[in-house]
């Protein structure tokens, strides 16, 4: 199995025949003929090339274990944590309760139909990414993504089991033996150890994660928490440690979206070709005058988990995860040259050096300006809808089959299912009253079961209630063709406070 | 569009291109990797598997068109049967209360209401919207069970007994039965007299009616009609006479309607539900017709 480096030089080599076959595939020159569609040529498949990245250390490998600490400690813990909100209603901070259609966040807590606060989250987290790509590039691919987090956690697993680069390189040309197979076997288990510490988070934000724990120890948990383990624990463990850089290059779709937004004042991760050529090797004590500063030591191919060279310029499979910026300013500080060979670069600043003008940043332009003024205005209206979010609503639904019905004396009745909605955490009281329609009168069937017309709703529940509206005959004349308005208004017997919701009272057109 | 043939190199990856072009725009001929070709051998496989396990194909027999099963005899139908049947015996605990309860007991108890209420609103449905209508509104001939005029009475127990026995149903021996009979047709009153008890039935129920005619009227009614309809014409529950004096009318209150009623009698047929139906359901739809509004 040829390791990157020399096959690497081989596509090179490749390439350079391919433009020797092209100029002239018939020879006319004197040149080796090549078939111009021939197999050799034009390899339909190819298999995947394994990448061994080198560990490096600096800045940016401090900021990457920075986010993988915070993303990860955030991701495992927070089923965990808990929020007191009385006693008949769960007590986990966060906590998505499909069965009984509650979202719960700390102190918020989301009915299904006000799923648009998690819209509005989703709209800002979008504005959100544009906004960080349009100024520093990839940084969600190099950083945040949970495919690169758990990628490098499964990378370091395997350096720790396996050895640094070479001693992986010649593990794996190494025929198998009892050491090769405990040193995969131990890698492997604690990949799916892993995987399934994954899957078994996941789970813990749709139920009770202490108590869905014992139950799933004592094998007495639903099918279908095991079930989405186990999904999420294959993937993890197929996509963190077998597939890898394949997702970035061939699955995912951010990095082709996310090369639409950048522009020429993006800060991306690039080499300075201006200064590092002409590239090659440089004996100490020599001058650096007449030749570039890239000594073609091949450290930042080494250190890249996508197996590219920055060298070649800015390219799809790059998630610009800044690893190749601390291997190349490691190998400057030992060549005593400046840092930043390889560094976080605008393309306008790359024409401004090659025009010899000084350099400048753009963060604040008129893009990032509009990306920072629409997160603001969703964020404020988000806000303002949450504090104006109300915890008694009523809805009246009139019944339409039939429109309304002629009783013994002559009147009209109409009847109206009223859904009281409570999203307080007591249990509350209210009186039914309609408004703007004189001379009607409010009944409920006969076997409503409470007195009069109050309703109980429980703690944080919606009732549905039904009740009768009666016109005598001698008020008919109030409806035009046929029909008028009234309102209803449910109202908390102890604080007084009231929704109202008109509703249509139909009858014969006179 | 250029000549196939001409395969250019991309001088920045050094890659081939395809050899086409499109405003200027080409593409390049990477390599896909193989293991996407090897998913996609698998799903190919995996759909020849799963075309033997399950039903698959549709295909033309001698008995006409059919489909192949598959070889673990799979089918959605049983999965529906076996679905409602798990939920019929997920609700047998309460269908047995209810059956077993007195209604106004079960309608002490708001859970078990709220099961007998959508029972009793789907066994409606299935059974007696045919004749009652969909929101049992009823229509000329078959009663409005959502206003407060009953034939029969209108508690829960005469709600009950009605579903139960039906009327009129020959079958049942405990069937509600009365005769309305045919006045007219049947040459017990002439036709000027059937005229002017009409007449006077629209003097009862406050009608624009005819004074001379409906004095006359009302002497044929003192004879004829008081047995079943009440001396006032309030009617009579125990023998399904209507109340004459209401504003709602089975058959029609007009002139003409009540001269036909009058000349031609009236027995409607409702069938009796007892033998069709189970205890439990027929407590459920008590309850649940009487929860119309018009439940006394």
């Amino acid at each position: 199995m040829a390791d990157s480096a020399t096959s690497l030089e081989r596509l090179a080599a490749e390439a350079a025949g391919n433009v020797r076959a092209a100029a002239d595939p018939h020879g006319a020159d004197g040149e080796r003929v090549t078939a111009v569609n021939s197999e050799k040529n034009r390899p339909l498949y190819a298999s995947r090339v394994k990448v061994y990245p080198k560990l490096v250390g600096g800045t940016f490998r401090r900021l990457k274990w920075i986010v993988m600490a915070l993303t990860l400690t955030i991701y495992y813990v927070t089923p965990w944590l808990r929020w007191d909100r009385g006693p008949s209603l769960p007590d986990q901070a966060v906590l998505l309760d499909f069965p009984a259609r509650r979202f719960y966040f700390f102190f918020l807590e989301i009915w299904p139909q006000e799923f648009y606060y998690i819209t509005g989250l989703l709209i800002l987290a979008s504005l959100g990414l544009f906004l960080v790509t349009s100024v520093a590039g990839r940084v969600w691919c190099g950083y945040a993504c949970p495919q690169t987090v758990w990628t490098d956690l499964f990378i370091h697993v395997e350096r720790f089991f396996e050895g640094e680069r070479s001693a992986r390189i010649r593990l794996d040309r190494s025929p198998w033996g009892i050491a090769k197979l405990a040193r995969k076997a131990a890698k492997h288990a604690v990949w799916i150890l892993i995987a399934l510490a994954t899957g078994g988070a996941w789970v813990f934000y749709f139920a009770d994660a202490p108590t869905l724990a014992a139950d799933l120890m004592r094998f007495d948990a639903p099918a279908i928490a095991y079930i989405s383990i186990a999904v999420f624990a294959s993937t993890t463990y197929l996509l963190g440690g077998i597939a890898r850089e394949q997702v970035c290059i061939y699955m995912c779709p951010w990095p082709r979206i996310q090369g639409a937004m950048f522009d020429e004042e993006s800060l991306l991760v690039s080499y300075k070709d201006d200064r590092g050529e002409k590239r090659g090797p440089h004996k100490k004590g020599t001058s650096w005058e007449g030749r570039g500063d890239c000594i073609d030591c091949g450290q930042c191919v080494a250190v890249c988990p996508m197996g590219i060279d920055i060298r070649d310029g800015m390219q799809l499979e790059c998630i610009q995860c800044a690893l190749c910026i601390d291997a190349c300013d490691a190998i400057m500080d030992r060549v005593e040259r400046p840092r930043g060979l390889i560094a976080y670069d605008t393309l306008n600043n790359q024409q401004r050096r090659k025009a010899g003008e000084p350099q400048r940043l753009s963060i604040l332009r008129p893009r990032t300006i509009v990306y920072m003024a629409a997160m603001a205005l969703v964020a404020l209206v988000m806000l303002v809808a949450l504090v104006n979010r109300s915890t008694l609503e009523i809805s009246a639904l009139p019944d339409r089959n039939p429109l309304f019905v002629t009783l013994a004396d002559g009147s009209i009745r109409n009847g109206y299912e009223l859904k009281i909605v409570n999203k307080e955490h007591r249990e509350r009281i209210f009186r039914i009253d309609i408004e703007g329609f004189e001379g009607a009168a409010l009944t409920r069937p006969a076997l409503a079961g409470e007195e009069g017309s109050t309703v109980i709703v429980g703690i944080d529940t919606l009732q549905t209630v039904k009740f009768f509206v009666s016109l005598p005959a001698d008020k008919l004349d109030r409806l035009r063709g046929g029909e008028g308005m009234l309102t209803f208004v449910a109202t908390d017997i102890e604080d007084g406070t009231r929704a109202e919701r008109t509703a249509s009272f139909r009858g014969p057109v006179q | 569009m250029t000549e196939s043939s001409k395969n250019e190199v991309d001088d920045v990856t050094g890659v081939k291109t395809t050899g086409h072009e499109w405003d200027g725009i080409r593409e390049l001929d990477n390599p896909m990797p193989k293991w996407w070709l090897y998913t996609f051998y698998a799903s190919i496989v995996w759909s020849l598997a799963y075309w033997v396990v399950m039903p698959a194909w549709p295909y033309l027999s001698t008995e006409g068109w059919t489909y192949t099963e598959g070889v673990i005899g799979y089918a959605q139908r049983d999965v529906v049967t076996r679905e409602i049947a798990a939920v019929t015996a997920g609700r047998a605990d309460e269908m047995q209360r209810i059956a077993t309860l007195a209604p106004e007991d079960v309608a002490t108890d708001a859970a078990l209401m709220e099961v007998a209420l959508a029972a009793g609103k789907a066994a409606f449905g299935d059974n007696c919207a045919p004749c009652h209508g969909s929101g049992a509104q009823g229509s000329w001939g078959f009663p409005n069970l959502n206003d407060d005029v009953w034939l029969w009475g209108g508690t829960l127990e005469d709600i009950r007994t009605t579903l139960a026995h039906g009327i009129r149903w020959e079958a049942d021996d405990a069937t509600r039965q009365n005769v309305m009979m045919a006045y007219g047709r049947d040459g017990i009153l002439t036709r000027r007299e059937v005229a002017d008890v009409a007449e006077f039935v629209l003097a009862l129920s406050y009608q624009p009616h005819e004074a001379e005619a409906a004095g006359r009227g009302a002497e044929i009614f003192g004879e004829q009609c008081v047995t079943c309809h009440g001396a006032d014409g309030t009617g009579n529950r125990e023998l399904g006479a209507p109340n004459l004096t209401d504003a709602v009318w089975l058959y029609g209150g007009d002139r003409a309607s009540i001269v036909q009623s009058v000349s031609n009698g009236r027995s409607g047929v409702m069938p009796a539900w007892g033998e069709r139906l189970d205890a439990g359901t027929i407590n459920a739809l008590t309850l649940y017709v009487h929860s119309l509004g018009g439940g006394e």
